[in-house]
C-alpha cells in the first residue's frame, strides 16, 4: 500500500536499484536519461492518436453530427487507421522545391513539438529535468515552430504555402510577446523559473489569483498552435491548407504530430502555469494520484479550446494582429507592473509564493484590467460599427 | 546542473531521431512512382503563373520590427522577475521606467497606424 501511493517514484527508484546492480554510476543516469526521453518522445504521438479522436468526436457533436464510429467501438481506432494510411502513402515533392529545406521543416517542427516535454511536471518528482529556466525554455522551444513553419512555406514553391507562412510569421510573432508576458507574470509572482517549484507554490490555481494572465496566455497559447478561430495559417477555405500544402504522406504526418503535440503540450503548460498542475485532494497522502490530476486538468484544457474551434469563425489577419498589439499587449504589461507592486507590500526575501493579502491585491488588479478592458473594447466595437453602418455589436 | 543539460541533449538527439526514423520506415514502405503530373505545383487544377518568391507586404517587416522591442524586453524581464524578492523598491521603479519607455514606442507605433493593414 505505501508502495503504491507513491507508486510512479517508488517504481523509478526500484528501477534505478536493480540497473546500478550491474551498471555503474554514469551508466545507470545514461540508461535512465534514455528510457525518459523515449516516452517523453512519444507523448506528441499519444496525444495525436487520442486527441484526433476526441476531436473529431467533440467538433462532431457540437456540429450535430456523431463524429467516427466505424473503425472499432465509438470509432476509437481511427486515428491508428489514419496512422498507417500516412506511413505507407507515396511521398510527393514538387518539382521546383527546395529539397534540403523541404525534407527538414517536417523533421523539425516534430522534433521541436517533442522537446516541450522535458520541463513537464507530471508529478511531484516526476519531470524531465527540472531545469532552472525552465519556463524560459518553453517559449525558447516553442518558436522553433516558427522557423520550421516558415521552412515548409518557402521550400515549397507554393504560393498558397508561402502565403500561409508569411501569415505564420506575422501571427507567431505577434501572439508571442503577450504569452511571453503572462508567464513572466506568473514566474514574478512565484519567484522562480523551475516549472516543478512554479506547481509547489501555488498555493491556490492562479487562474483564481491571475485571471488575466490565464485568458491572455490561453489565448496566445491557441493563436501559436494555429487553433480556430486563429486557424489564419492553415484556413483550409481560404489558402487550402497554408504551409503544408505540398506535403503527402508522412512528412504531412509529422506537422500532424506536431500539431496535436503541440496542442497537448500547451494545455499541460496551462496546466502547470495556472491550474495547480499536479496538486488536488489527497496528493499529499498518495502522491501517485498527481499525473492523473494533471492529465485530467489539461484534457479540460484542450476540450475547452475544441469547443472555442467549434463555436466561433475565424478572424481577419488584420483584426488578429491588432487584437494582439491593441488588447493582449497592454491588458499583460499592465497585469506584470501591477503584480510588481502588489508583491512589494510586506515583501520577504526569502519569500515562496505569493501570501494570502497579495493573492487578493492581485485579483482586485485582475479585475479591474478586465473591467476596463471590457468596457474599451466595447466602445471600440460601437465606433466601428457607427463607422461601418452595422445593426449589431 | 550539467547533467541536467546532459539530459535535454540526449533528449534533443531522440526527439530529432523519431521524425528521421519514422521517414525511413515509410521510404522502405511507400510506392515511389513519381510522374511529372504528380510532381506539379498544386493549384486547384490550374498551371500557377509567374514565380513563386513574389514581394509581399511591407506590413509584415513592421510586425518584425516591434516585435524585436518587445522580445528583448522578454529578455530582461525573466531574469528580473526571479530575482524580484531580493531586489527591493530600485527594481519595481527601474522596470516601471522601462516598461514605460517601451510602451512609449507601442503608442507611437499605434499613432503612425503601424498596426493597421494598409
Amino acid at each position: 500500500m505505501d508502495y503504491l501511493r507513491n507508486f510512479f517514484v517508488n517504481l523509478a527508484r526500484s528501477w534505478t536499484a536493480w540497473i546500478g546492480g550491474f551498471l555503474p554510476d554514469w551508466g545507470v543516469n545514461l540508461v535512465n536519461y534514455l528510457v525518459v526521453g523515449i516516452i517523453l518522445v512519444l507523448m506528441p504521438v499519444i496525444a495525436t492518436l487520442t486527441l484526433t479522436w476526441m476531436e473529431r468526436k467533440v467538433i462532431g457533436r457540437i456540429q450535430n453530427r456523431i463524429g467516427p464510429n466505424r473503425v472499432g467501438p465509438w470509432g476509437i481506432f481511427q486515428a491508428f487507421a489514419d496512422a498507417v494510411k500516412m506511413l505507407i502513402k507515396e511521398d510527393i515533392v514538387p518539382s521546383g522545391a527546395d529539397k534540403p529545406v523541404f525534407n527538414l521543416a517536417p523533421i523539425l517542427i516534430a522534433g521541436a513539438a517533442a522537446l516541450l516535454w522535458a520541463v513537464v511536471p507530471f508529478g511531484r518528482g516526476m519531470i524531465g529535468q527540472n531545469l532552472n529556466i525552465g519556463a524560459l525554455y518553453v517559449v525558447a522551444v516553442g518558436s522553433i515552430t516558427t522557423i520550421a513553419v516558415i521552412m515548409a512555406g518557402w521550400s515549397s514553391n507554393n504560393k498558397f504555402a508561402l502565403l500561409g507562412a508569411f501569415r505564420v510569421v506575422a501571427q507567431l510573432l505577434s501572439y508571442e510577446i503577450p504569452m511571453v508576458l503572462s508567464i513572466a507574470t506568473v514566474v514574478l509572482v512565484t519567484g522562480t523559473m523551475r516549472m516543478g517549484d512554479i506547481v509547489e507554490r501555488q498555493v491556490a490555481p492562479f487562474i483564481v489569483v491571475l485571471p488575466v494572465a490565464f485568458i491572455t496566455y490561453l489565448l496566445a497559447a491557441a493563436a501559436e498552435t494555429g487553433r480556430a478561430p486563429f486557424d489564419l495559417l492553415e484556413a483550409d477555405s481560404e489558402i487550402v491548407a497554408g504551409y503544408f500544402v505540398e506535403y503527402s504522406g508522412l512528412k504531412f504526418g509529422w506537422f500532424y504530430i506536431a500539431e496535436y503535440g503541440n496542442l497537448f503540450a500547451i494545455a499541460a503548460i496551462t496546466t502547470t502555469l495556472f491550474l495547480g498542475g499536479w496538486r488536488g485532494p489527497f496528493v499529499s497522502v498518495a502522491p501517485a494520484l498527481g499525473p492523473f490530476y494533471f492529465v485530467i486538468k489539461s484534457v479540460a484544457v484542450i476540450f475547452v479550446l475544441m469547443w472555442i474551434r467549434g463555436t466561433w469563425p475565424r478572424f481577419r489577419i488584420d483584426q488578429m494582429l491588432a487584437f494582439a498589439w491593441k488588447v493582449l499587449v497592454p491588458a499583460s504589461l499592465a497585469n506584470l507592473l501591477w503584480s510588481a507592486i502588489v508583491l512589494q507590500i510586506g515583501r520577504q526575501p526569502e519569500q515562496l509564493g505569493p501570501t494570502i493579502v497579495q493573492m487578493i491585491l492581485l485579483l482586485v488588479g485582475n479585475v479591474a484590467i478586465l473591467a476596463v478592458t471590457g468596457l474599451l473594447l466595447g466602445r471600440a466595437a460601437r465606433r466601428y460599427a457607427a463607422q461601418h453602418g452595422w445593426a449589431g455589436a | 546542473m550539467l547533467s541536467q543539460y546532459a539530459f535535454i541533449g540526449i533528449f534533443a538527439v531522440i526527439a530529432f531521431a523519431l521524425p528521421v526514423i519514422g521517414l525511413v520506415l515509410s521510404w522502405l514502405i511507400r510506392p515511389k512512382k513519381s510522374n511529372p503530373a504528380k510532381t506539379t505545383t498544386y493549384e486547384c487544377g490550374m498551371e500557377t503563373i509567374g514565380d513563386t518568391w513574389v514581394q509581399f507586404k511591407a506590413q509584415y517587416y513592421l510586425y518584425a520590427l516591434i516585435f524585436v522591442v518587445f522580445d528583448v524586453e522578454a529578455i530582461f524581464v525573466f531574469p528580473w522577475a526571479v530575482a524580484y524578492n531580493k531586489l527591493g523598491l530600485y527594481a519595481l521603479v527601474e522596470m516601471a521606467l522601462f516598461i514605460a519607455i517601451l510602451l512609449g514606442g507601442l503608442l507611437y507605433a499605434w499613432r503612425k497606424k503601424a498596426l493597421e493593414w494598409h
